[in-house]
């Protein structure tokens, strides 16, 4: 009897492990994939068949891409909005944050739903479209940043952290005089330092990762990013996939060599890799920001 | 009636009408802080929705400025909304959102939750650790990346085909991406993927928050480990698990644009086509406008009212407001 049961229970235990081992590959397998095919020679990656290990392995792709320009503009572009955009982000919001953590506020009703609201409807693509075009803000840098200054739900999380900052504190500096601009930027903007950091993460990797305002607002080169770099290449790789060879040669006036798979994976190593180099950092706080969210829901 | 500046019990106090000005005094700084923030929703979230107009005109953008050619455009009422309803497009492209949300749901759902409990029995904590890294890590990447790989996991000499001929599952490459009764499929498992991992976070707070002496009490009962996650796991896990699936289901007509949009093709146009992508085409590449914003206002409508019955359902289930 008892010998029984420990074999179910170590069928048990090999099913678990083997069920998350698959997990693991399945996950961890296609970004080892990318890296195996990009740090293979070019030419000989037309021959297919690189699963587990380069066959020849050359930065040659890598040393392709850095010596393009469009792919030095694109990283500027995609790291200037990044920090740029994240620290409006995180000054904006946490001020928001903090003036509707005070209940007694001329409106907070009112203040609360209007922007809670923007979390549930919107213009849609199209008005959105023709509202940031008559803003004059079609090929302007500006445009990375400020429709997307605000995320409302964000906001909850850091307006949640400061009301569960203690309340004394901020009353003792009002006893002294301070106004609340002085008590926001002296007192309770360094105690928000955790959840600051936090949606700051959320923050940085919605910058680098996007891609649709750079695809659809912009059309001079020099303002393309570099995840819409990559979905360039990305379609000009589908087309020719469908295309006949001459087509592909008539095609193939564009500044980034579309035809090798390699240096496609490559771009995708340098877009992927900034997220895997921060991500052990990033997945405490998002764990934490997760975590928050739904407490609060 | 009395003002009492010092009341946190989260309710609205009632001000006195002639002490508004002195108290408005009072919060300059705050509305201050505000500002910035408020000129952001007037200007990136209201005034879009007053664009929402061009559905009910015919706009030509060749007249002038937006809103000048905007109000001077003729009215046409519901014109545009009853054209989509009829042209046929409207089944295809709702067939093809509601089969990739629900595809992508049947596999994107139960996926976390077996995630989290496995995890929960693993003791290892190396291993545990490792896989729960390895299993966020996709959900980090932007949807350009993830479909990029897609792209070449699936290619004809890709691992997925160099898998499927390894068992002789298939002896010719199968063009996934250009076979169209392929796409809800790879975008399903595609989601399932980039999502899974991290969505199990939630589950695994759920678990982490049940009392360890009940597992402790079945063990001395003799609940093998199998019962003890059908019998107190599983049900403590089910207000979780009830409510994350009432979220799901509001997001039904949400298909998301980016896998769509990155991972379709001509070929696969009659798969891939959703609300939000349909509406881009339209829109941004063929230029109807007024057409494309009514196709996205219905969308935009319709989700508004699930997210209200999902909301007032999740009140009843669970006794508080996701709002």
């Amino acid at each position: 009897m008892k010998s029984k049961k420990s074999i179910a229970e170590y069928m048990f235990d090999t099913a678990l492990y083997l069920f998350l081992t698959v997990i693991f590959i399945v996950t961890f397998y296609p970004f080892w994939n990318i890296l195996v095919i990009s740090l293979n020679d070019a030419t000989d990656t037309l021959r297919g068949g690189l699963y587990f290990w380069p066959r020849e392995i050359t930065f040659d792709s890598y040393l392709a891409i850095f010596r393009n320009p469009e792919i030095w503009s694109a990283i500027r572009v995609t790291l200037l909005r990044t920090i740029i955009g994240t620290s409006l982000s995180i000054f904006c919001i946490s001020m928001l944050a903090y003036s509707l953590s005070k209940r007694h506020l001329i409106g907070w009703r009112f203040f609360s739903f209007f922007f809670v609201f923007t979390m549930y409807f919107g213009g849609g693509l199209i008005p959105t479209y023709m509202v940031i075009k008559s803003l004059g803000l079609i090929d302007s840098f500006w445009v990375f940043i400020f429709p997307g200054l605000i995320g409302v739900f964000l906001m909850i999380l850091v307006r949640t952290f400061i009301e569960q900052l203690p309340g004394e504190i901020e009353e003792s500096a009002k006893i002294d005089g301070a106004n609340d601009l002085q008590i926001f930027f002296r007192i309770v903007m360094p105690l928000c330092v955790p959840v600051l950091a936090t949606i700051g993460l959320f923050l940085a990797i919605g910058h680098w990762n996007s891609w649709y305002d750079s695809y659809i607002y912009t059309y001079k080169p020099e303002l393309k990013t570099l995840q819409a770099v990559l979905v360039k290449i990305l379609n000009q790789f589908q087309t020719a996939s469908m295309m006949s060879d001459a087509q592909q040669l008539a095609k193939s006036n564009s500044r980034v060599p579309v035809s090798s798979e390699s240096i496609r994976m490559a771009v995708t190593m340098v877009a992927t890799l900034p997220i895997v180099l921060v991500y052990p950092f990033v997945q405490k706080y998002f764990v934490k920001g997760m975590m928050m969210g739904a407490i609060k829901s | 009636m009395q003002t009492n500046m010092n009341v946190h019990d989260g309710r609205e106090l009632t001000i006195p009408r002639r002490k508004l000005w002195t108290v408005f005094k009072e919060q300059k700084y705050l509305f201050l802080m505000m500002l910035p923030a408020l000129i952001w929703a007037l200007l990136f979230a209201y005034t879009p929705m007053v664009g929402l107009y061009m559905s009910f005109v015919n706009y030509q953008p060749n007249l002038g400025g937006f809103w000048t050619t905007l109000f001077h455009s003729e009215f046409v009422g519901f014109d545009w909304f009853e054209y989509f309803f009829t042209n046929g497009d409207f089944l295809i492209v709702l067939r093809n959102t509601l089969a990739s949300t629900l595809i992508t749901l049947c596999f994107s759902f139960p996926m976390p939750i077996l995630i989290a409990i496995a995890i929960n029995e693993i003791k290892s904590v190396r291993f545990k650790k490792t896989v729960q890294t390895a299993s966020y890590l996709p959900y980090f990447i932007s949807w350009v990346i993830a479909a990029n790989i897609i792209v070449t996991l699936l290619s004809s000499d890709g691992a997925i085909n160099a898998i499927l001929k390894f068992f002789h599952i298939t002896d010719e490459s199968i063009l996934f991406l250009q076979n169209g009764k392929y796409f809800w499929w790879i975008v399903a498992i595609g989601n399932t993927w980039k999502d899974m991992g991290y969505s199990s976070i939630m589950y695994l707070a759920a678990i982490s928050a049940i009392n360890p002496e009940l597992y402790e009490a079945a063990k001395v009962d003799g609940a093998n480990r199998f019962k003890q996650i059908r019998y107190i796991t599983l049900p403590h896990l089910k207000p979780t698990i009830v409510i994350l699936l009432i979220l799901a289901l509001g997001g039904i007509l949400n298909a998301g644009f980016d896998q769509h949009f990155l991972l379709g093709n001509e070929l696969t146009k009659d798969y891939s086509d959703v609300l939000s992508t349909y509406s881009f085409r339209y829109g941004i590449q063929n230029g109807m406008f007024s057409y494309a914003s009514a196709v996205g206002m219905f969308s935009s409508v319709v989700a508004f009212i699930i997210v209200c019955i999902v909301n007032f359902t999740a009140k009843k289930v669970n006794g508080q407001s996701l709002f």
